[in-house]
């Protein structure tokens, strides 16, 4: 709360202004939820988003529901050996004769559930630092925010690759964990891409602790961590969900790359990017090794993009829904 | 004025407000000093900067960086509250010490319902243990401060309600653990005026029947008149008058309350123009020399811009800060 002074007229200019000024004891009912509402109404029209949101579900009961009536993904049956697209096998098979199909959905599942993970993951450190160093400002912000910047100008990749072949660590009580594995992935594209979330949430939250309803609350004596999470918090879901979203698209192609470069999860589990990274000397002969990994990459992240899009439109107050 | 005990309720002494300014520090309240009793209705009167937002905001231990309370006292029913640590602070706010705020389009939190909110205030301070346990209270708050139907009134989101009815959500907000002082701060600015004075009313009948210390800060002397005991007038942040609400109307003691009250529109004579008060309130990063109010002052002499008046007792409560106050209150200087 900067200076109070003189800043009645403006206060009562802006309520004047205000569409929301209603007349006396009329109540506007849009039903309750209103804001989630209008930001479902709006994602709703947004077609691409629709289209997105509309693939990604498809993709997702595909790798983890449709996988199950797939065959077995290392099974090898010598007897027909890299053959293209076929009645028996949509997607060909490979070299071992491993059904493509199958290997892509079961190599969704690993991505997904990584990309998904680190989306999780990210967010939650990036909520508590970017809040933290939001609302107690100081050198709190400072320390915090010089923290954040060291992740972000980390160079991802060779930070990814040197991390991976440490290996398995020992960590204690906890047991091992494998760096190279799903989880361990998880964890460093974590590490990695939670730095923007926090500092969107960071510049939400600088805003919001200066509104009145957080002076309100602190005039009926909620706590601070009341009032971080009971009302800043909430009031910046919007731009938190869209940024998870976009992390989720992030850390399918970081865990992508790192596959194809070897030091993402290693074979013969199937994950998109080792799927590429096997196929890559043999692109000319056998394309369907390549395409459909490629493929199921590329629109996954695609939609999730427009998903992101559609989100961003939705919660953004500025864009009026169209009539 | 009665007292309980020699305790007032609420009392300020000689509280004074800083802010870290870009060229100079901005000395929004200086040595302000009034109280409260339990049942009392008091006033605090200015424009526009006069510093009676920020005295209320001190009061409640909400002034932040870059601003500060530099010295003074401020006691509730005679506990220092000054310096007291912001765990404890928190246990007084919205118990015995509640503020509802000028704008109520943006005191509540947009996504919460404000049955919720109502809620949160007991729950903070542990009247009721569960929101659902809350529920029966809140429904009479509502019901008492006149939001029916209540059940589907708190189950409403703050954008869906009017003005009206969110001011009357904040009141039972502040009043949900039954505080002993009230400040209300500008509470019907905002609001169109037929529901002002429905506001109004609300606060008035509250005060009596939860026998509240309320004091009423706004820049309206207008509403004043019906409603306050007594009257603090601020100027530049400093109180430049005090007096019981008769007394204030009839006999006051300073120029700048004077222009005050023969700019509140009166209704009889449409034609003449409302006489106003020439100029403009200070900078507070620069008050004038002296009395702060000289440059406007229609009855100034050289004294006025170099030696500060003090506040002095004019006898039965009335206390105001001009060199001539004893001539302006027998009405012997003219307006």
């Amino acid at each position: 709360m900067s200076m109070r002074v003189g800043d009645e007229s403006g206060r009562a200019r802006a309520a004047a202004l205000d569409p929301g000024v209603v007349p006396a004891d009329a109540v506007v009912t849009p039903g309750d939820g209103a804001e989630w509402r209008t930001a479902w109404r709006r994602f709703r029209h947004h077609r691409a988003a629709m289209l997105g949101l509309g693939f990604l579900v498809f993709m997702v009961l595909a790798c983890f529901v449709g996988a199950k009536f797939a065959q077995e993904p290392n099974l090898q049956n010598l007897l027909e050996p890299t053959s293209g697209p076929s009645t028996a096998h949509w997607f060909g098979t490979d070299e071992l004769s491993r059904d493509t199909l199958s290997r892509v959905l079961h190599g969704g599942q690993i991505s997904l559930t990584v990309a998904l993970g680190v989306a999780l993951l990210s967010t939650v450190i990036g909520v508590v630092i970017g809040a933290l160093a939001g609302f107690y400002r100081g050198w709190l912000d400072g320390l915090l925010m010089r923290f954040t910047d060291l992740w972000l100008a980390l160079p991802a990749l060779p930070f990814l690759a040197v991390a991976v072949s440490i290996g398995t660590v020992d960590l204690g009580p906890l047991g091992d964990l494998d760096l190279g594995g799903p989880l361990g992935i998880t964890l460093l594209l974590s590490c990695l891409l939670w730095g923007s979330i926090a500092r969107v949430v960071r510049g939400a939250t600088l805003a919001l602790r200066e509104r009145e309803f957080v002076d309100a609350a602190r005039a009926v004596g909620a706590s601070n961590t009341r009032i971080i999470t009971r009302h800043v918090l909430p009031n910046c879901l919007g731009p938190i969900i869209v940024n998870a979203t976009l992390v989720v698209a992030e850390a399918i192609l970081v865990e992508t790359t790192l596959s194809f470069l070897g030091f993402g999860i290693q074979p013969p589990t199937p994950s998109w990017g080792n799927l590429l990274s096997d196929s890559i000397g043999t692109v000319d002969d056998w394309w369907w090794l390549t395409v459909f990994p490629g493929l199921a990459i590329f629109l996954t992240v695609l939609a999730v993009n427009f998903v992101g899009d559609g989100l961003r439109d939705a919660f953004d107050p500025r864009r009026r829904l169209r009539a | 004025m009665t007292s309980t005990g020699g305790l007032a309720a609420l009392s300020i002494d000689g509280l004074s407000v800083q802010f870290a300014g870009d060229r100079a520090p901005v000395q929004a309240v200086h040595g302000v000093s009034f109280s409260v009793e339990r049942g009392e209705t008091l006033a605090v009167v200015g424009e526009s900067g006069s510093g009676k937002t920020v005295t209320a905001l001190a009061v409640m231990g909400l002034v932040e960086q870059p601003g500060a309370i530099t010295d003074g006292d401020v006691r509730l029913a005679g506990r220092p509250l000054v310096g007291l640590p912001e765990r404890d602070y928190r246990h007084v706010r919205g118990r015995q010490l509640a503020m509802v705020f000028q704008d109520p389009m943006s005191s509540l939190n947009p996504v919460q319902r404000v049955g919720a909110q109502v809620a949160e205030a007991m729950l903070v301070h542990g009247t009721a243990r569960t929101r659902r346990r809350a529920r029966p209270q809140v429904l009479e708050l509502f019901e008492r401060v006149g939001l029916v139907p209540a059940a589907r009134l708190a189950r409403a989101y703050p954008h869906q309600l009017s003005g009206g009815m969110r001011q009357r959500v904040m009141i039972a907000m502040a009043l949900a653990n039954r505080p002993h002082v009230l400040i209300a701060d500008e509470p019907t600015t905002a609001l169109d005026v037929t529901t002002q004075a429905q506001i109004f009313e609300l606060l008035v009948d509250l005060q009596r029947e939860m026998g509240l210390a309320l004091v009423l800060v706004t820049h309206d002397l207008g509403v004043v008149a019906g409603v306050a005991d007594r009257v603090v007038v601020m100027y530049a942040g400093r109180v430049v008058e005090e007096a019981g609400i008769d007394r204030l109307f009839t006999r006051s003691g300073h120029q700048y309350t004077r222009g005050l009250l023969a700019s509140v529109p009166r209704g009889t004579d449409d034609h003449a123009a409302l006489p106003a008060i020439s100029g403009s309130p200070p900078d507070l990063a620069a008050i004038p020399p002296g009395c702060a109010f000289h440059p406007r002052c229609p009855i100034a002499e050289e004294r006025g811009s170099n030696v500060v008046p003090e506040l002095r007792a004019l006898g039965d409560g009335h206390r105001a800060a001009c060199h001539f106050a004893d001539e302006v209150s027998v009405g012997a200087r003219p307006v």
